[in-house]
């Protein structure tokens, strides 16, 4: 039975993108939309069918032969462990309430003219997004990881691209698919080093291999590196373009540009996570290679600080919700460098259902407004817009982690961020204490800026155009619905399933999927670590809303005058530490300046230079040749040729017939 | 025995002969039946293809179907393929009645256009299947003649320039690759290309004017046959013919030359140079790989910069080459089986990109990048179209450009991590320049008033990019239909060129 209702798993959304996007013209643009979001639905209860009452070992149905090319050889295939157990619950159920959600959100979008048929193209885009996050996560190889790999950045593309006549969407879309090539480019070389060393690249030889490498060498370029180190690292790159880390960072912000369920489904909940699952689905490779794992330690908690940084002065409200994504991915990372991928995964499955919840909340806001999505235009809309304010509300309070200090009870974020602080502690060293410290100073911004973005929205007076306010309704009950599960989740999750994440059943649960060194015991000792540790994120995120309410409520000139106060700082947060205009600078322009250089003089300067050198000089007769009759050349060349023939014929009488 | 190549190999000459010879008139009724014949001929080459392929053994090395006849002066007329020729030649009579089709609307001297692609159908199979160096090279020189006339007549505005650079350029090759021949045929003895397979080539050094040549004989025949390949595929930095030549060469003509043309080339290569020269390529291998990763870099550097269409793609082609020849030269079996894949695939893409410029061109005649913008609000299937080869251009996982790439970088990275880590960032490039390629001509809104009337793709030329789509799309999905077929015959290639590396080695050691 399992088989069937995998591959069903699988191959559902693709037969939903195909149907919705090829057959709408034969059933209309209602029916092919009910297809794809039913085909969708069908997935995600199969997934949590398959999620319960999975029994923790490894299972794996092959389809079809992949690439077979020597010792490489690979299959399409659907593995299930429990890892890929937790992906296909998030990736489904956040899928299909998305898919529900745009039969509301995308209605009678603006965008478009009256007779442009772009639904039917957006749910096709959507169902084959969540195919290819599928088939990602399903891999048992590094090949068909890779296809789900690039299949997700190319869905990416298209959505982020999807308002096509936009001039700002389209270079967002082509911004982030080349950001990601770039880490796509590290996972490939980190694929290449896995097969040269190990010959194959199935997940279990590579696995089983793993010890072997962290004690033998590789070159790779000029150094002379600890194979496990290198492998892991180059896999951490590519992590670090999907999950949007820091220096790779750039294109998510940027991916606002798609239509907001888009941003809450690929650049919130699943897409972004691809990076985490790979470094969690590598724990037999990352354990034996510490340094990587400290490397993944110190760019997560990085992100973390970096992104809410830049996150507590955004006005876009989606840029706001991006950073705050961003930076919730960096505490991921951490965790998972400090080696407790089971928190890594916690906060990934509890982040799916606030994040996406705020992202929807936001496109609630946004869909009221008339897509105004300026904050500073904002105000006073929690009386306009009641549910949306209260689901909302609870997704800021599951992303701040309110909960009872000390204590297994609160909202799903309190619970897996929580782990995450206590684990990065006890993990101790250099890159467990920096990430402590980091993520605990991120703690307290992410509770601003979350609160900020609350307060600015919902509370205080009706801001900007006073005709939009007027008309700003409530949205229709396909949008309200997945936002209401969502925040069933946002409430329950941590609660429900702290105990097989993190807590007691923790080893059980997961299995084989994730493996711990013997020498790693960070996951035990996170359990003892001191209170003030334990309650040091609930300290930093109350006095981070007790700022945000002193900033947004109490005395709303104080914003202002801070940001007057300290105008550089200011400037160096709102344009996102000038990372943009770095790359710009330093990437961008030279490569158009070198492509144009290599053209002008490299091509048609030396190159053709002296080929017209020649073509006058040494066989003037052949231009001549030219200039007279049209193509004369040619009955030159058949000459040469015949002659050339003649030649070899002439070899051939010499040495007697030639041949045999 | 059989005659199944042969008469495969004349289908198309046969058919053209008739053209020529039978076929009158100007009219239009004229003009249909010989694009009639010349379908029927090639779609009836393609079928006798299917029957070669299904009556060839994958699992066997050898070369099958051979025939073996005498002919003028003694020389041999020797037929014969392997795993590595046949897709070479399934990818030949494919594409030409797509091309023919894609020609539908030529009006001027459509009799000789007609005639001429089905000479050049003839030479381009022989290429691929005959087994004796005298036919080998009639076929691969003559091959160039239909094309000089395809360009030089029914070519763009500067077709003659074109052209001209063209021949220069090649006449250098062809010279040098004729003394290799006639010298490789005076050393061995025999010009079956089976028995010089066999044919162990002198290596040891020689010391010409103070300058000690490792490799001797080898590495000498070697660069003389490089500089024909070299110039065929094309390489950096004899690759300046192939812009012009595309942007000249009316639109069935590019789509030949980027899909099969070019791959003449590589297939030399893979079938002279590395298996007859095992040690000098050996030896020359670094610098050929060098030159492969600045083609790689400095094309996709340049192809972001064009404003011609066909330009672009032209460069872009240079740069999927170098990738071909990164993996022939690795010398194990993903670079080899990478570098197969890759012409095969190449050649479905670049007659798709190719042909989509055609489509465009045919209704604005224009090939600037900068009259377009805006398409898809008007030419939703176009765009689509468009669309999947620009990502199997970009080497998109689940297209057939994937794994080409994928698997050739698997083996170079083999070889040296350094040219691996090169070249793979041609992946990066290649992102940057064909999407933004895209984004100018297809996305953005439909402001031009140019374009303001223009018409979404027919029927005939959906039909065309049908069989292009499939075959991407299938051979991304399941590149075992390509594998499975050249496996044996790659295999015994690396296996033959390690071997004869060894044994090379041992006699040097021992003297």
């Amino acid at each position: 039975m399992m088989p069937v209702i995998l591959i069903t798993i699988l191959l559902a959304p693709l037969a939903g993108a195909l149907l919705c996007g090829f057959g709408y013209r034969l059933y209309g643009e209602r029916a092919a939309l009910i297809i794809a979001t039913g085909l969708l639905f069908l997935t995600a209860i199969l997934s949590w069918i398959v999620f319960f009452a999975f029994d923790g070992g490894t299972e794996t149905v092959r389809l079809f032969r992949f690439v077979e090319s020597g010792s490489l050889t690979s299959d399409w295939s659907i593995r299930l462990d429990r890892l890929t157990a937790i992906m296909l619950v998030v990736v489904t159920t956040v899928s299909s309430l998305v898919h529900l959600y745009s039969f509301g959100y995308m209605h009678a979008d603006p965008q478009w003219k009256q007779h442009e048929s772009y639904k039917p193209r957006f749910f096709a885009y959507l169902s084959f997004f969540s195919f290819a996050m599928l088939a990602l996560v399903t891999s048992d190889n590094l090949l068909q990881l890779f296809f789900g790999w690039e299949g997700v950045g190319v869905a990416s593309y298209l959505l982020i691209g999807f308002y096509y006549r936009k001039p700002t969407a389209n270079a967002a879309a082509i911004k982030a698919f080349i950001v990601n090539r770039i880490g796509d480019f590290g996972l490939a070389l980190g694929i290449f080093a896995l097969f040269m060393l190990t010959d194959s690249i199935h997940f279990e030889v590579i696995f089983a291999n793993a010890p072997g490498l962290a004690g033998s060498k590789i070159g790779f370029l000029w150094m002379q590196l600890n194979a496990a180190e290198l492998t892991a690292l180059l896999l951490f790159i590519g992590a670090c373009g999907k999950s949007a880390q820091l220096f790779l960072h750039t294109w998510l912000p940027d991916a606002m540009e798609g239509p907001t369920p888009v941003s809450a489904l690929i650049h919130a909940a699943t897409m972004v996570t691809a990076g985490v699952f790979l470094v969690c689905r590598f724990s037999p490779l990352f354990e034996f290679a510490p340094t990587a794992l400290g490397v993944v330690a110190v760019i997560g908690a990085a992100t973390a600080i970096f992104a809410a940084s830049v996150g507590l002065v955004q006005n876009d409200i989606k840029r706001v919700i991006a950073y705050s994504t961003c930076s919730q991915l960096g505490y991921m990372f951490a965790a998972a460098g400090c080696g407790v991928y089971q928190a890594a995964m916690f906060h990934l499955f509890t982040h799916a259902f606030f994040k996406a919840l705020l992202f929807l909340g936001a496109g609630s806001v946004i869909h009221a407004m008339h897509h105004e999505q300026d904050m500073r235009n904002y105000g006073g809309l929690r009386t306009r817009i009641p549910w949306t304010f209260w689901m909302m509300l609870i997704g800021t309070l599951a992303i701040t982690g309110v909960g009872v200090p000390l204590t297994q009870f609160g909202f799903a974020g309190f619970l897996s961020k929580d782990a995450i602080v206590e684990s990065s502690f006890a993990a101790g060293g250099g890159a467990g204490n920096f990430s402590f410290w980091m993520l605990v100073i991120s703690a307290l911004m992410t509770s601003f800026y979350s609160w900020r973005l609350m307060f600015l929205t919902f509370f205080g007076s009706a801001r900007g155009d006073a005709h939009t306010h007027a008309h700003a309704h409530e949205s229709p009950w396909t949008m309200l619905l997945p936002i209401l599960l969502l925040a069933v989740g946002s409430v329950a999750a941590g609660v429900i399933w702290y105990p097989v994440f993190f807590g007691h059943y923790v080893q059980d649960w997961f299995g084989p999927s994730v493996f711990t060194a013997a020498d790693n015991h960070v996951l035990e000792a996170a359990h003892y670590v001191p209170a003030w540790v334990k309650a040091s994120p609930f300290i930093a995120m109350s006095l981070g809303l007790a700022l945000a309410w002193l900033f947004y409520i109490r005395r709303t000139e104080l914003p202002a005058r801070l940001a007057a106060a300290h105008r550089p700082l200011y400037l160096f947060l709102l344009n996102k530490w000038y990372f943009d205009e770095i790359y710009e600078f330093v990437f961008v322009r030279p490569a158009k300046w070198i492509g144009r250089f290599l053209w002008q003089r490299g091509d048609l300067g030396v190159i053709d230079g002296v080929l017209h050198a020649v073509a006058l000089g040494a066989v003037p007769f052949l231009t001549r040749l030219a200039g007279r009759i049209q193509s004369g050349f040619l009955f030159h060349y058949a000459f040469v040729m015949v002659a050339g023939a003649a030649l070899l014929v002439a070899a051939a009488a010499i040495l007697g017939g030639g041949g045999g | 025995m059989n005659h199944l190549l042969s008469i495969m190999l004349f289908t198309p000459l046969s058919a053209a002969l008739i053209t020529i010879l039978f076929l009158r008139g100007q009219d239009e009724m004229a003009q249909l039946n010989v694009k009639m014949l010349a379908i029927t001929a090639t779609v009836a080459t393609f079928l006798i293809s299917v029957f070669v392929f299904l009556e060839f053994d994958p699992s066997s090395a050898e070369f099958q179907l051979v025939e073996d006849e005498r002919w003028l002066f003694g020389l041999r007329y020797k037929l014969g393929i392997d795993g590595i020729s046949i897709l070479f030649i399934m990818l030949t009579t494919m594409l030409m009645p797509v091309t023919v089709l894609a020609c539908w609307n030529v009006t001027h001297r459509v009799k000789e256009y007609m005639a001429a692609f089905l000479v050049l159908e003839t030479f381009m199979i022989g290429v691929f299947c005959s087994l004796d160096l005298v036919l080998f090279y009639l076929f691969f020189e003559a091959g160039l003649i239909p094309m000089f006339l395809i360009i030089g007549v029914w070519g763009g505005r500067d077709r003659i320039y074109a052209t001209f650079k063209f021949f220069l350029y090649t006449l250098l090759g062809s010279i040098l690759m004729l003394i290799a021949m006639i010298g490789l045929w005076t050393i061995s003895g025999t010009s079956d290309v089976t028995a010089l397979l066999g044919f162990v080539v002198p290596s040891s050094e020689i010391v010409i004017a103070g300058f000690g040549i490792p490799g001797g004989l080898q590495t000498i025949m070697w660069i003389a046959f490089f500089a024909s390949f070299a110039v065929k595929l094309p390489m950096w930095p004899v690759h300046t013919w192939l812009p012009d030549a595309h942007v000249q060469a009316p639109t069935g003509g590019s789509v030949i030359l980027a899909a099969i043309l070019l791959k003449m080339g590589g297939y030399g290569f893979i079938r002279f140079s590395l298996p007859m020269f095992p040690v000098a390529s050996e030896i020359l291998a670094p610098f050929v790989m060098w030159l492969s990763v600045i083609a790689i870099i400095y094309t996709s550097l340049v192809a972001m910069m064009q404003e011609d269409m066909k330009k672009l793609i032209a460069y872009s082609s240079v740069a999927h080459m170098g990738f071909v020849t990164l993996g022939i030269f690795a010398a194990n079996r993903q670079g080899i089986d990478g570098a197969i894949f890759q012409m095969l695939s190449h050649g479905f893409i670049s007659a798709a990109l190719f042909l989509c410029v055609g489509v465009i061109y045919d209704r604005m005649h224009t090939r600037g990048i900068d009259d377009y913008g805006g398409l898809v609000v008007r030419m939703p299937v176009y765009a689509l179209i468009f669309m999947i080869f620009t990502l199997a251009n970009v080497g998109l996982p689940g297209t057939s450009g994937f794994v080409g790439e994928f698997l050739t970088l698997a083996g170079v990275f083999q070889y040296s991590t350094w040219i691996a880590a090169f070249a793979a960032t041609g992946v990066i490039l290649s992102a940057a320049y064909a999407l933004w390629l895209f984004r100018r001509v297809v996305f953005g809104d439909l402001v031009k008033e140019s374009l303001a009337g223009i018409s979404d793709m027919g029927g005939r030329e959906k039909l065309v990019f049908l069989p292009l789509v499939v075959m991407v799309l299938l051979l991304g999905i399941y590149p075992s239909l390509v594998t499975d077929v050249i496996g044996a015959s790659v295999q015994q290639l690396v296996e033959q060129v390690a071997e004869s590396r060894m044994q090379a080695g041992a006699v040097v050691v021992d003297g």
